[in-house]
């Protein structure tokens, strides 16, 4: 079993829990946060084959998402629209050892793949009154709240990166999700853009 | 900047997305290929249409959802007239269109 | 000491209670809030505010808009300086400096106007016919020649301020905040429909901020305006955004506006907000209600300071309340000329008279200003105007019957105002932008807008399509905002279009392009057509008799409607007086195409805070601190920041790099390996696609085993390479180069896509899924013994090209046994969260057996001594395996893969191609140059035959020599030869060999 202390989330070393408890969460327009470790598992099929459909609800107990850039949830797990015959299913950390193999056992016998994801990408969290400010210096999708909602993701381009966008309430909350490589950048990216909306970090 | 409409995402900034090529280029066989003049084979390989007009083209939603998918795009205006799937044929359109 | 000897007692929309101080060539003057630096000049009575680009002509304010030619100032000191901004834009602040430009010592006294005085010898095409012969020499010529016409000075210091950009979306932009643009918003606002309304000035409200009579709805204008305003402010998807410009109208509805949101507080109030903003806007419906510009009329020394559009002398009185004292003369060729007269009366400044063009005009606004005792002269022209560093006077002179000359009854008028209206050009930059055309209107006598393009949605209204009557502007904009919103599905009310009553009807214009004198255009007087350039009537006549009649020709030759105005106020006269030239119709001469920016823009707005280190993402693999806190030296690969080499105190390159050579091959070592692309593939037609996209067998491959592979171009050329290994099945792992990941990942998903869409496969990118670090050396095998209880290593257990899953420091791992140097070698894979972990445990207890740590270069060294390619380095697109010496990898039973037919082009299968091979130098010290040119034959000078190029050159401490890999022609069959490799003054012989040099019988690779 691995320590705590052995396993590092992309952006431990900008010290986040140590300036979470610098408060401000109550004034600030954005509470920028990471959320690591999450279980992103990627699944490829053909939405249009109870099989397949019929095989990750049993797994996860969350019907897979038809809609273009919609997400399902139910209780912890998430599945998240990527493409017409891929998504993410998205849970708390720590589960791909076991939703992996479940899930390849569920799909025995179909054309359907398979693989974790969960280590490549970090999520950073940004919330509040200026959230949308913040992500509109650097997206160019058009978030107002009657085109994207809770609810809703896309993948596009932030800054100069590769992200998946999804709004998870409306104060409004989003999670950006991005390939570890680049969350120093991103993170950095979107602190200096945020502090000219009054920031805070999330714990 | 163009606005394309990924026929799976829905309409977005050209920024996501990559140009491909010409499109309904069909690969040949290895039993035609092996029939093919090397001038045959540089038609499939090399040339390309460049028309002052309707052309249809190949892209792929890059920042996307990473499909394939084609388009009808005339060269002068940048109007897109047509955006499909892959495998579906080329739409109808007069491509004398200025 | 607040002193404004022309500022009128009562009026404008300036603050009066706030005076402002400010300085203008170092000499100090006051204006108020609300003053433009050209209004605040006028004010004071400064009317020299510049000289001309090329003749040093003094020149004053012309306009009070975008399209100002003349009043071009540096603003403001040190790092903050910026050239060539127009007087008539700058709103004023207390303390600006503002310095006139292009004058030396002074605007009074100026060396450069000699320029004027040889103007004879320097007509339109002077440069381009004395300087471009002999061809070599105007490399010579060019900095003088930059030096004599420069206008304002760059800083040279970095730019302080921080710049802001951002996307915005909306339902309808509308560009302009006049009559029309307001009227659009209101209509479109009130339905829910999201709107941005823009004005590059920095109030809202347009042409409705000069007017000093009009009203609308029963209000005074300006109140109309304020509760316009009002209304809008408090509509919650409603962006109004003054002062800022909409510079460029892209594809599809993307207009780019650049907010200027501090600038008029001056240089230091810009601690908390960015000094401009650009944004970058996706609208479904453009709305340009970018009004018109006045023309000024062409007449004889038509640049003398004093000299103005009537406009903007009747927005100077009525906005700015500066033109007291003045005595005014105004020559037009239409009514609207008279509202200026009417105003400045009304405001207390002098009209002596009108001169009008016209015979007999009798429009109700003529009617109005004889009725206040203006003189009308009608039937008459100016026909030379007084004053050289400020207008004195007029000449006023009878037309003859066909109104191309005068009669010499000439009459003196003292004045030191000269207004000229040639009437109005719609402000269609936008339009045309679009690559949409113009079209001639012969009611106005000005291009108006024509059909949209396809696949743009916008739509001109008001004075931005010829339209200038105020109630037509607000029924226009009402209607494109109901329409625009109701097109879109917004449902709601859009109220009643504003109303205007008892507007005066006006009579149509005479056009008259050059205004005649008593002496043949180009004898004595000067009629200035663009201002900026310095272009007159008598350039256009010369680009004519020398052939230049296109716009383009005339364009080019004259440099008429270049710089920053782009032409605003002369393109028209321009092609109006060339079409008379050439007695065709002004269209046939062919019209302007406009592109962005309409007014110049900051550069740093496009940057925004992207700059420094946010220029480019900087990839960061999981061990990265690690080589930070142990002295790496980085090197970047594509965004990736790599270790190049980890340097001990007093340790040059050279010797890290030879030091960490030397251990891979004696002890142990450790590389990070992470960017390597991967790709996780699994489908029943998994093993069937690899056939497909690599030249060797994939079928037989046995899950846990490892097989390197060259992928084609359907060109037949190599385009990446990497190791892929059999997880089961129908489940394989791919790697990649570190630069071509992306690319291999694109290039499977087209042919999987596009062209074998039955095929049953799925790829995902698991590059960043795994960190990965290499072991390399003897060692590496007891040093991974001790951390591991789950792995056996031994090559019977785990072989050569096979994969192991297990645990390593107490965290799972897959390590692949697969090796770039040629030594016994483990790729450990692990989670990104575990990679420091390993890693540090790793270097612990390694400590014993000197593990080194190795960067990329020592890792092509370690690979060239082995005479392993790198894609990319030894191939260049235009490389085949067989040009590798690769034929091993080609799979002779397989029918099908991309690249296959290519390969038996007449051209790919020559013996003769290049080919990679290895070079010695006979001086075993002497490195070659990459890149290097290779040669048969030394000839004394260039050119020689040049039949290859070093690929890969290094100084191999294994070999104890420099060691080079090269693309040589034919060069498999010269092995043994002496080639020649010239440099700068010396030339380097060297032996061609086999592309290998270490361990040529490959034995190390068990350890």
């Amino acid at each position: 079993m691995v320590e705590a202390y052995q396993r590092r989330s992309a952006l431990n070393h900008f010290g986040l829990a140590a300036r979470a408890n610098q408060g401000g969460h109550a004034t600030a327009g954005v509470i920028l946060g990471e959320s690591a470790h999450r279980t992103i598992i990627n699944i490829r099929g053909d939405a249009n084959d109870a099989a397949f459909t019929n095989a990750v609800k049993s797994v996860t107990g969350v019907d897979v998402p038809t809609k273009a850039n919609t997400v399902n949830k139910a209780g912890e797990v998430s599945i998240l629209w990527l493409g017409p015959d891929e998504w993410w299913v998205v849970t708390t950390p720590d589960r791909s050892d076991e939703l992996v193999p479940a899930l390849r056992q569920a799909f025995q016998g179909q054309h359907a793949a398979v693989i974790d994801v969960s280590e490549s990408r970090t999520v950073i969290t940004i919330s509040g009154a200026k959230a949308r400010d913040v992500l509109a210096r650097g997206i160019s999708l058009d978030l107002h709240p009657q085109v994207f909602g809770p609810g809703q993701c896309a993948q596009t381009g932030m800054s100069k990166c590769n992200v998946l966008l999804h709004q998870t309430d409306d104060k409004p909350s989003y999670d950006i999700y991005v390939l570890k490589s680049f969350s120093d950048y991103l993170w950095q990216w979107t602190e200096k853009i945020a502090t000219n909306f009054g920031l805070a970090i999330g714990a | 900047m163009f606005l394309i409409t990924c026929p799976y995402c829905g309409a977005r900034d050209e920024h996501e997305f990559g140009y491909g090529h010409e499109a309904h280029i069909v690969r040949p066989t290895p039993a035609e290929y092996e029939q093919m003049s090397d001038a045959e084979w540089a038609q499939y390989l090399f040339m390309r249409k460049n028309p002052k007009g309707v052309h249809f083209e190949r892209w792929v939603h890059t920042k996307g959802c990473r499909r394939w998918f084609n388009v009808a795009r005339h060269t002068v205006t940048h109007e897109i007239l047509a955006v499909y799937e892959m495998g579906k044929p080329a739409p109808q359109i007069d491509t004398e269109k200025k | 000491m607040t002193a404004q000897k022309n500022r009128l007692g009562q009026g404008g929309r300036i603050d009066r209670t706030k005076p402002l101080r400010f300085t203008f060539d170092g000499k100090i003057y006051y204006g108020y809030q609300g003053d433009t630096l050209a209004s605040a000049l006028l004010a004071n009575g400064v009317t020299l505010v510049g000289r001309s680009f090329k003749y040093h002509r003094p020149r004053g304010i012309l306009s009070a808009g975008a399209e100002e030619p003349n009043a071009l100032i540096q603003l403001g000191l040190g790092d903050r300086t910026e050239p060539n901004l127009r007087a008539t834009q700058i709103e004023l602040y207390d303390g600006l400096v503002a310095e006139s430009q292009n004058r030396w010592p002074s605007l009074t006294t100026d060396f450069g106007a000699a320029n004027s005085v040889i103007q004879k010898f320097i007509p339109s095409g002077f440069y381009y016919k004395t300087f471009m012969w002999p061809a070599k020499a105007w490399m010579f010529y060019e900095k003088f020649i930059r030096q004599a016409a420069g206008l304002g000075k760059g800083p040279t210091e970095q730019d302080p301020d921080r710049y802001d950009k951002l996307y915005a979306s909306c339902d309808l932009l509308i560009i302009g905040a006049g009559p029309s643009g307001l009227a659009t918003a209101l209509a479109a606002g009130r339905t829910g429909a999201r709107v941005i309304l823009v004005d590059e000035q920095q109030e809202l409200g347009g042409s409705l901020l000069s007017e000093r009579t009009a009203e609308i709805d029963g209000k005074a204008a300006a109140d109309w305006v304020a509760a316009a305003v009002a209304e809008l402010t408090a509509m919650p998807d409603v962006t109004l955004l003054s002062r800022t410009v909409a510079w460029a109208y892209y594809d599809h509805n993307s207009v780019s506006l650049m907010e200027r949101v501090t600038d008029h507080l001056g240089p230091v109030a810009g601690a908390n907000q960015p000094r401009q903003r650009l944004w970058r806007v996706r609208a479904k419906e453009v709305i340009l209600a970018t009004g018109a510009i006045e023309r000024p009329l062409v007449y004889s020394d038509n640049d003398r300071p004093g000299c103005m559009l009537a406009s903007a002398a009747r927005t100077y009185a009525n906005r700015y309340g500066s033109m007291r004292g003045q005595r005014a003369v105004i020559m037009t060729n239409n009514d609207g000329a008279y509202r200026t007269a009417l105003d400045l009366t009304d405001a207390g400044v002098t009209v002596f008279a009108v001169v009008d063009l016209r015979s007999n005009p009798q429009g109700e606004l003529v009617k109005a200003a004889r009725a206040k005792g203006i003189e009308i002269i009608a039937g008459h022209a100016i026909t030379g105007v007084k004053g050289k560093l400020a207008v004195t006077g007029v000449d006023v002179m009878p037309l003859t019957a066909d109104g191309k000359g005068v009669t010499s009854a000439s009459r003196h008028i003292h004045c030191d105002l000269v207004l000229s209206s040639g009437g109005w050009q719609p402000t269609v930059h936008l339009h045309s932008q679009t690559r949409a055309k113009v079209v001639w209107s012969d009611d106005i006598q000005a291009f108006v807008p024509g059909d949209k393009l396809p696949g743009q949605n916008n739509r001109s209204i008001g004075g931005a399509h010829g339209v200038f009557r105020l109630a037509d502007c607000l029924a226009e904009g009402h209607a494109a905002g109901s329409e625009g919103a109701a097109k879109l599905g917004f449902g709601g009310q859009s109220g009643q279009a504003p109303t205007v009553s008892d507007e005066p009807a006006e009579e149509a214009l005479l056009p008259v392009w050059i205004v005649p004198s008593d002496k043949p255009v180009g004898q004595g007087g000067k009629h200035f057509v663009d201002y900026q350039n310095d272009v007159t009537a008598a350039d256009v006549m010369l680009a004519h008799r020398e052939g230049y009649r296109s716009v383009e020709h005339l364009k080019r030759y004259t440099t008429m409607g270049m710089a920053t105005d782009q032409g605003k106020t002369s393109n028209v006269n321009a092609l109006a007086i060339m079409a008379g030239l050439r007695n065709v119709e002004i269209p046939s001469v062919g019209t302007t195409t406009f592109r962005p920016p309409y007014t110049p823009v900051t550069l740093g707005t496009f940057s925004g805070i992207d700059k420094g280190d946010f220029l480019d993402p900087i990839r960061k693999t999981a061990m990265h601190q690690w080589h930070e806190q142990h002295g790496a030296v980085f090197e970047c690969v594509g965004q990736w920041h790599r270790p190049y080499y980890y340097p001990k105190p007093g340790e040059s390159m050279h010797d890290a790099v030879n030091r960490e050579v030397k251990a891979a091959r004696t002890g142990v070592t450790i590389v990070d390996a992470t960017t390597l692309g991967k790709i996780d593939i699994q489908g029943p037609d998994a093993a069937w696609f690899l056939n497909m996209v690599y030249t060797n067998a994939w079928t037989k491959l046995e899950p846990g085993r490892c097989r390197y592979g060259l992928m084609l171009g359907e060109d037949g050329m190599v385009f990446d390479d990497g190791v892929t290994s059999r997880i089961s099945e129908n489940h394989f792992h791919m790697t990649t180069t570190t630069g071509g990941a992306p690319r291999v990942m694109s290039w499977l998903e087209e042919w999987h896509q596009c062209e074998w869409p039955d095929k049953k496969v799925y790829f995902t990118s698991v590059t960043e899924q795994w960190s990965v670090m290499a072991l390399n050396g003897p060692l590496s095998r007891k040093l991974l013994e001790e951390l591991t209880t789950d792995i056996p290593l031994d090559d019977d257990s785990f072989p050569f090209m096979s994969f192991k899953d297990g645990h390593l420091a107490g965290v799972p791992v897959r390590i692949f046994r697969i090796s770039f140097t040629g030594e016994l070698a483990f790729e450990v894979n692990c989670k990104p969260s575990h990679a420091l972990h390993i890693w540090r445990a790793l270097m612990q207890a390694g400590e014993k057996y000197d593990i080194t740590p190795y960067g990329t270069e020592a890792m092509h060294v370690l690979r060239a001594e082995k005479g392993f390619i790198i894609v990319g380095q030894e191939t260049d697109g235009t490389i085949t395996p067989y040009d590798l010496g690769m034929g091993w990898i080609m799979a002779k039973s397989k029918t099908d893969f991309l690249g296959r037919r290519s390969l038996t082009r007449e051209d790919t299968k020559r013996p003769d191609r290049k080919h990679l091979v290895g070079l010695l130098t006979d001086n075993p010290n002497e490195v070659l140059l990459e890149g290097g040119q290779i040669v048969a034959h030394v000839k004394d000078k260039p050119p020689m035959d040049m039949i290859g190029h070093v690929t890969s050159s290094y100084y191999s401490p294994n070999c104890n020599r420099s060691i080079a890999l090269a693309l040589v022609k034919n060069g498999r069959n010269r092995m043994g030869e002496t080639v020649y490799l010239p440099y700068e003054g010396k030339v380097i012989p060297a032996r061609i060999t086999e592309p290998k040099f270490f361990d040529l019988e490959g034995k190390r690779i068990n350890g």
